[in-house]
């Protein structure tokens, strides 16, 4: 076994109005180059306007993390060229970046562990470029250039792959908490860098580095960095140490393995220099309390803390809940609305995990979540009944009154109805009858079944039971 | 429509001979016309030419180059939006070298202008095209641009005035780069008055451009009182090795200010033999990064490869001429890893100490002069395999780029062959003012500079 040691670059996608140097729009999912102009096309003559916005998110940041904000600091260029760079440069910072040091919380072994970060400094997001199959071109999507970035870059502390996607996680609910991002990897509004290098345990000497990229959500972080463990330590074992090589992997997620994209003497000299079209960035110690106010200072690990001792959740309840800003915001507010918040846990980590792993957003909020609990709890509807009226305002919105009433699912305690449904169905399941009688339970389980299914889960299930009982009764 | 007819047909008379214009907007200028006259402002119906690379909306911008030959503006730089708000019309656009690189525009990808005065020289450059222009009399006046001295050397060559403001006076929103910490926009003229209310019109800040928070510019009043302003003048200027025309006009311009009653003080400014190298460590540097983007993806000609990097390579092989490959190998040369602590770094630090002294030299004096160039105009093709003999007629100009001072070119005396002599006056950091008082000062007592030649 060799000592794992990770470090991290993470990008992450401000949530801005508007892009980093210019006033165009950064909404997502717009058609092609429809969010451009002059500047993020890079047209001759162009020059860029620095957004305040970003530059308040990027203090924002830096104050979740504590990291120290720096009074000066300066934008550079990053030279190289590529059809998706329309200056072929990147606007970014190097020697000065905006944020300096601060951490992140994990726990290893049961202690708190302080995940130190090196930086953060803002950037420019490239254009991005399609490769239609079997066609001899390829597209360029320039909705993108310009997007404001933070690239957060850990020192390497990190010791397994699963403490880098746990402290991704912490990071992630952190930064959508403080409002700078929505931190979606799907949506390519977070990406990570990961570098990895193994050491024999008890020895200082860190092996040589290697740099994955191209990793594109939590689990392939976590495979990515694992099979590259496993490639290293292979290597390392039957003594071939030597063909670990300082250089940079591309994660090719449908293989699952690492594939080489370049070695360090292919390295390309980005031949950095400070941006002479825009000037420092000084800020001043108003302008930095403003940017972080009403900063939320609750960790990741806190609020899992307080998940489980106030709301008498499962650390493997809470640890799910807090994992995700959403998630976490919504117990905190359905929570405090209902005298047994864990029933609020479950609701939400069943029926409402499944449907938001679909993958566009929370759509049912806090107060929806409680008017349908207590139609539950009323009696008024049933517990299936309830899932219906939660999978249809999940898609189409409005109110649980409506919902019910859209779906008549009302819960029916008419007796008389009930009744001639009930005489009905024994009429025609005889067998189930004399099961019954004969002492076989599962069989009244049958004929509850029979009823809610052609009650379309609205007979009221008590006074089904009853009646169900009573029309047995009869029948001796 | 018969005015427009007969204004192009002068236009293109001299045209034929001088080679002024890239394209000229015959089409457009109807509409342009109509709309000037309709904002009514100082320049009311005033038809400027405007350097090829200045975006005009709707016009070519080439920057005289065959990597842009067919590009044409999507927007009008702020300039250009401000001379339009006070009336001005743009009749068409002037020939350069390519990229703005170079002394004679003899490095236009397209055609050769030549000096209005003689048509053997050069125009000077890299704003030869509108310099002759100007000279030829075919517009009212025209903007250049100014990074080492392109406004102000083809001002000198031309015998025009041309005004190279303060770094961050006038918005470079607009201007291809060159070397964005050099680059300027500024007026060139027949007079110092025209040239002073075109400069009233561009400058000022603007939010388009973060490095632009200069100040508006309001028409100075001649000074009538020399007594109080300090002029500081290069000693043992004889030592330099500039011609004897040039050095002859320098005296006689710095006896016109004694005798107005300036205090006139030798400054000790060793002109500094490193200025013109680090000069063009700096701008070449900064060029090889703005001119990375021309890579035949977007715009701009197109070249055939395999692969998209060949691609690239075969556009760029054939859209820049020589002079910008040059630049753009030697910028990246310096910038690159190795090289750049020992090569840019220092020229940097020099900038800096160079930005000191002349805060120093401003500090006791209001005014410094300089001649603009050391020799005239030479002649075409002259100094086409030496590029070095071109690059030393930036010695007097680069320092007030490298600083970012304003300085004036003023047309002053003839050389024995009868060609133009320009002279240069600096001033502190913002202060244009302070150069056109003293200069529109001295017109009122000795003469309006660029007239007093026909009058003698």
């Amino acid at each position: 076994m060799y000592d794992i040691v990770i470090g991290l670059e993470i990008h992450v996608e401000m949530k801005t109005k508007t892009k980093l140097f210019c006033g165009c729009s950064t909404e997502f999912g717009a058609a092609p180059n429809t969010q451009v102009c002059p500047v993020c096309l890079g047209l001759p003559g162009t020059l860029p306007q620095v957004n305040k916005e970003a530059i308040s998110l990027a203090i924002r940041a830096g104050g979740v993390f504590g990291s120290t904000i720096q009074p000066i600091s300066q934008f550079s260029r990053k030279n190289y060229m590529y059809p998706d760079l329309p200056k072929a440069y990147q606007i970014t910072q190097y020697q000065e970046p905006i944020c300096t040091g601060g951490g992140v919380e994990v726990m290893r072994e049961g202690e708190r562990v302080m995940i130190q970060l090196e930086r953060i400094h803002i950037e420019e997001d490239p254009g991005k470029l399609m490769h239609p199959e079997y066609e001899f071109y390829s597209l360029a999507d320039y909705n993108r250039s310009g997007i404001p970035l933070i690239e957060i870059v850990t020192k390497p502390d990190l010791r397994s792959p699963e403490e880098a996607v746990e402290f991704l996680k912490a990071l992630r609910t952190q930064l959508d908490f403080a409002g700078i991002s929505d931190c979606r990897m799907d949506q390519g509004s977070m990406r990570c860098d990961a570098n990895i290098s193994l050491k024999e345990p008890g020895t200082e000497v860190l092996g040589t580095r290697v740099e994955i990229k191209n990793i594109n959500s939590f689990r392939e972080v976590q495979k990515a960095l694992e099979k590259e463990v496993k490639r290293q330590s292979d290597l390392l074992r039957f003594g071939e140490g030597d063909k670990i090589v300082q250089e940079t992997r591309k994660w090719d997620a449908g293989k699952g393995r690492t594939i080489p994209m370049r070695s360090k003497e292919d390295a390309e000299d980005y031949r950095f220099f400070d941006d002479p079209d825009l000037p420092v960035i000084q800020l001043t110690q108003d302008q930095i309390e403003a940017a972080q106010a009403d900063l939320p200072t609750e960790t990741a690990i806190q609020r899992r803390e307080r998940f489980q001792s106030s709301y008498g959740l499962s650390e493997e309840e809470a640890t799910k809940l807090t994992e995700d800003a959403v998630l976490a915001r919504l117990m905190d507010q359905a929570g405090e609305g209902h005298v047994d918040p864990r029933k609020v846990a479950t609701w939400i980590l069943t029926e409402g995990l499944r449907l938001y792993r679909s993958g566009e957003g929370f759509r049912v909020d806090a107060v929806t979540l409680l008017d349908l609990m207590e139609t539950v709890e009323s009696g008024e509807l049933s517990h299936s009944a309830a899932k219906q009226v939660f999978e249809y305002v999940w898609e189409k919105g409005g109110s649980v009154v409506d919902a019910i009433q859209f779906l008549g699912l009302k819960q029916n305690s008419d007796q008389d109805e009930l009744t001639i449904l009930i005489a009905k169905i024994m009429a025609e399941n005889p067998q189930a009858v004399l099961e019954i009688k004969a002492g076989n339970g599962k069989a009244f389980g049958f004929l509850m079944g029979a009823v809610m299914k052609q009650t379309r889960g609205t007979a009221n299930p008590k006074i089904a039971k009853s009646l169900i009982e009573a029309e047995l009764e009869k029948t001796k | 429509m018969e005015v427009i007819e007969r204004l192009f047909s002068e236009i293109m008379k001299k045209e034929r001979s001088i080679g002024a214009f890239l394209s000229l907007d015959i089409e457009g200028a109807l509409k342009q016309i109509e709309e000037a006259e309709r904002c009514g402002g100082a320049l009311s119906g005033i038809p400027l030419g405007i350097k090829d690379n200045i975006a005009v909306k709707g016009q070519p911008l080439t920057c005289a180059s065959k990597m842009l030959m067919s590009h044409k503006a999507s927007y009008d730089a702020t300039v250009i939006e401000r001379l339009r708000k006070s009336g001005a019309w743009f009749i068409g656009k002037t020939n350069m070298d390519e990229f703005a690189m170079g002394g004679s525009t003899e490095n236009s990808a397209f055609q050769n202008t030549r000096n209005p005065v003689d048509l053997d020289y050069v125009p000077g450059g890299s704003s030869g095209g509108s310099a002759a222009a100007v000279a030829a009399g075919m517009v009212p006046g025209a903007l250049g641009s100014d990074t080492g001295g392109s406004i102000r050397q083809p001002a000198a060559y031309c015998g025009i005035v041309g005004l190279k403001p303060t770094y961050g006076r006038v918005s470079r929103y607009g201007l291809v780069a060159f070397a964005s910490s050099f680059d300027q926009i500024g007026p060139m003229t027949q007079t110092v008055e025209e040239c002073e209310q075109i400069f009233s019109v561009i400058a000022g800040a603007d939010e388009k451009d973060p490095t632009c928070d200069g100040a508006d510019y309001q028409i100075q009043k001649q000074k009538t009182d020399f007594s109080t302003l300090r002029v500081g003048v290069v000693s043992e200027i004889e030592k330099m090795g500039i011609a004897p025309s040039v050095l002859a006009a320098y005296q006689k311009l710095v006896e016109e200010f004694r005798e107005v009653g300036a205090i006139v003080e030798e400054v000790d400014f060793l002109l500094p033999s490193e200025a013109v190298s680090v000069y063009y460590v700096l701008s070449s540097a900064e060029a090889s990064s703005n001119l990375g983007r021309f890579d035949g993806i977007r715009y701009g000609i197109k070249g055939e490869g395999a692969s998209v990097e060949e691609e690239m390579r075969a556009s760029r092989a054939a859209g820049f001429g020589l002079e910008v490959k040059r630049r753009v190998l030697f910028g990246t040369h310096v910038l690159s890893a190795g090289y750049q602590d020992q090569v840019y770094k220092k020229a940097q630090r020099y900038r800096a100490t160079l930005k000191n002294r002349m805060k120093e030299l401003f500090s006791s004096h209001d005014l410094f002069l300089m001649p603009t160039t050391p020799t005239p105009a030479f002649r075409l093709g002259e100094h086409s395999d030496d590029p070095m003999g071109m690059y030393l007629e930036d010695a007097f100009t680069v320092p007030a780029s490298l600083t970012g001072i304003p300085a004036l070119s003023i047309p002053y005396g003839k050389s024995e062959l009868g060609l133009p002599i320009g002279m240069q006056i600096m001033a502190a950091h913002g202060q244009e003012e302070t150069i056109f008082q003293a200069v529109k000062g001295l017109e009122s007592k000795n003469g309006i500079f660029g007239r007093r030649d026909q009058d003698v």
